[in-house]
């Protein structure tokens, strides 16, 4: 029995944007249910008294002064846009 | 079947910090598109954010100011999505630890007053902004990486205007604590509500939907009416609640279906692995607290108090910080409070209206108008006189003394000059007199026109009716 359905696979290859075929979602099945069985092997650590932690550097408050800069130059920023208009970029229609 | 309301705002404050939230770029409205962005903001490959202390601070000082606890420890998060206002897919914000939770403000609406839970609030980073065309969409990336606070509210507000009333309370609260202007119509105060009906008595909520584009606090509670109307037939028909989004229409003042709310958002939080935890002291805490001024409802009660004023006007004159602060400023200079309370409700607030200004963009002093009180007060001018002293003064500043001398508007009250005047009006008028005297009272107001006419505003209008009517009784 797989740790991940197909159904799951397809799913999480929509939120992506990642177009898939049905032969690659049985392929990827497979290989996601080795990474998670991969991943279950910490489970075997006892973490009882483990505060949950987000990052592995002992650090905090790393914090920057309110202090501006000038931003970059438009033709800069439009540079790698596909396509511009009126120093906007644009972008296919978007139907919300 | 009744149905009992129930209604969730959030609501979105852009911070009026210098600098972005996780860049240096600069953070203000209305530049030229596409021109306040860094790497950072543009999602480029191998960036990294660095949160800006103010938007933290600012964060914590609005939590405080709306009775929030502020977490010891806060961190961001990456919520994921595609869409074209990000250029980073995912937004970074705060998902379990948000810098406040936990707050409450009290409103006042049709008489009572009530307390409003907030849930929480948490800090994260503004999109960019879209143009829709025909076929094609514009973005602008100059709003992209704007502190935001977004405060949410518990489901507490039962009716549309209670939601009304929350609003307005918390901007004046926000406003107070100087971290955003809040500004809906230049988008730095933005709010979605949530509505949902059930039957008087049932403990579980019924079916939400989802109002947006709602433009001003007007159009929030008249969405909020329509949507309470709307959904309250559905179910007397018989009919179900769909999970969905709904547009307000400005037009109509109708809310239409925007879409379908299938299962929950997906969003895939997880800890954004660029930033590090922030550890928040009880110094740090102490030292943002002392910051916050006093906050309205604070203000009101010290007005009432204090200065004798009615609490109407004492509620008027503390919505914003800045009418509050002119107030008091007005009284240090020497005005009576009732006075000063009813100038700034009354001509000042009306001139700002018909004008479209805030206070400071007009000329208009503290100390010019506690001096022009003070004229009215010891007779040099009637309150007549003083609005054109007042015009004067508020669009060309200056002092009320000097501008009563320099344009010769000094009230008359030297009876024997009046007398004269009278005499003379009273001989021209007989038909007046005549219809005085068999009763039409109506008479006496075309008399004392005509002595203002004829001093040009100047004559003290107790003196002129008491001289009226002790020459026309002589007659």
């Amino acid at each position: 029995m797989s740790r991940i359905t197909i159904d799951e696979v397809k799913h999480v290859a929509n939120l992506a944007r990642l177009a898939i075929t049905e032969e690659e979602a049985e392929q990827f099945q497979h290989q996601l249910d080795a990474i998670i069985s991969f991943a279950e092997e910490l489970n075997e650590l006892d973490t009882d008294h483990v505060e949950p932690t987000s990052h592995v550097l002992d650090m905090n408050n790393v914090l920057r002064e309110d202090e501006a800069t000038k931003g970059l130059p438009q033709e800069e920023v439009l540079k790698n846009a596909p396509d511009s208009q009126d120093g906007y970029i644009k972008v296919p229609s978007i139907m919300d | 079947m009744e149905f009992e309301t129930v209604i969730g705002l959030e609501v979105h404050v852009e911070l009026k910090t210098d600098s972005k939230i996780f860049s240096a770029s600069p953070n203000h409205f209305g530049a030229e598109p596409n021109t306040n962005t860094t790497v950072v903001d543009l999602g480029y490959p191998g960036v990294l954010p660095v949160v800006n202390k103010k938007a933290v601070e600012y964060g914590m000082k609005a939590s405080m100011a709306l009775n929030c606890e502020i977490a010891p420890v806060t961190k961001f998060d990456r919520k994921n999505y595609f869409y074209p206002d990000n250029p980073k897919a995912y937004q970074i914000s705060q998902f379990d630890k948000p810098v406040g939770e936990h707050g409450w403000i009290e409103i006042e609406v049709d008489g009572y007053k009530k307390k409003i839970g907030i849930t929480r609030i948490h800090l994260e980073e503004d999109a960019g902004k879209l143009t829709h065309g025909k076929g094609y969409s514009l973005v602008d990336y100059n709003r992209q990486g704007t502190p935001l606070i977004e405060i949410v509210s518990e489901p507490d507000i039962r009716t549309p205007n209670e939601a009304y009333a929350y609003l307005e309370k918390l901007k004046s609260i926000v406003q107070y604590t100087g971290v955003s202007d809040c500004k809906m119509e230049e988008g730095s105060l933005r709010c979605d509500a949530n509505i949902s009906l059930r039957p008087v008595g049932q403990k579980e909520f019924g079916t939400k939907t989802e109002l947006k584009n709602l433009n001003s606090f007007n159009f929030v509670r008249k969405g909020l009416e329509y949507e309470e109307k709307r959904q309250a037939e559905v179910l007397r028909e018989g009919g179900v609640i769909e999970q969905e989004t709904r547009r307000f229409d400005e037009a109509t003042g109708k809310t239409l279906l925007m879409r379908v709310k299938e299962g929950s958002d997906d969003y895939r939080y997880f800890p954004e692995p660029d930033l590090l935890d922030i550890v928040i002291d009880e110094d740090w805490k102490a030292r943002i607290r002392a910051e916050i001024p006093e906050l309205p409802d604070a203000r009101k009660t010290r007005y009432i108090d204090t200065f004798g004023l009615p609490a109407y006007d004492a509620g008027v004159l503390t919505v914003t910080k800045e009418t509050a602060d002119f107030f008091e400023a007005t009284v240090a200079a020497g005005a009576e409070p009732k006075q000063a309370s009813n100038w700034i409700m009354g001509e000042v607030s009306a001139y700002l209206n018909a004008e479209g200004l805030e206070l400071h963009e007009t000329k208009l002093t503290a100390e010019g108008l506690a001096g022009m009180i003070a004229l009215i007060e010891d007779g040099t001018i009637s309150s007549k006189i003083a609005k054109t002293v007042f015009k004067e003064l508020i669009e060309n500043g200056g002092e009320a003394k000097k501008i009563v001398e320099d344009k010769g508007l000094v009230q008359i009250s030297d009876e024997s000059a009046l007398l004269a005047i009278v005499t003379e009006i009273l001989d021209n008028n007989p038909q007046s007199i005549d219809d005085f005297k068999n009763g039409k009272k109506k008479a006496v107001g075309f008399l004392v026109g005509q002595m203002m006419k004829a001093t040009k505003g100047q004559a003290n209008p107790q003196i002129v009716n008491k001289l009226l009517m002790q020459e026309i009784q002589k007659r």
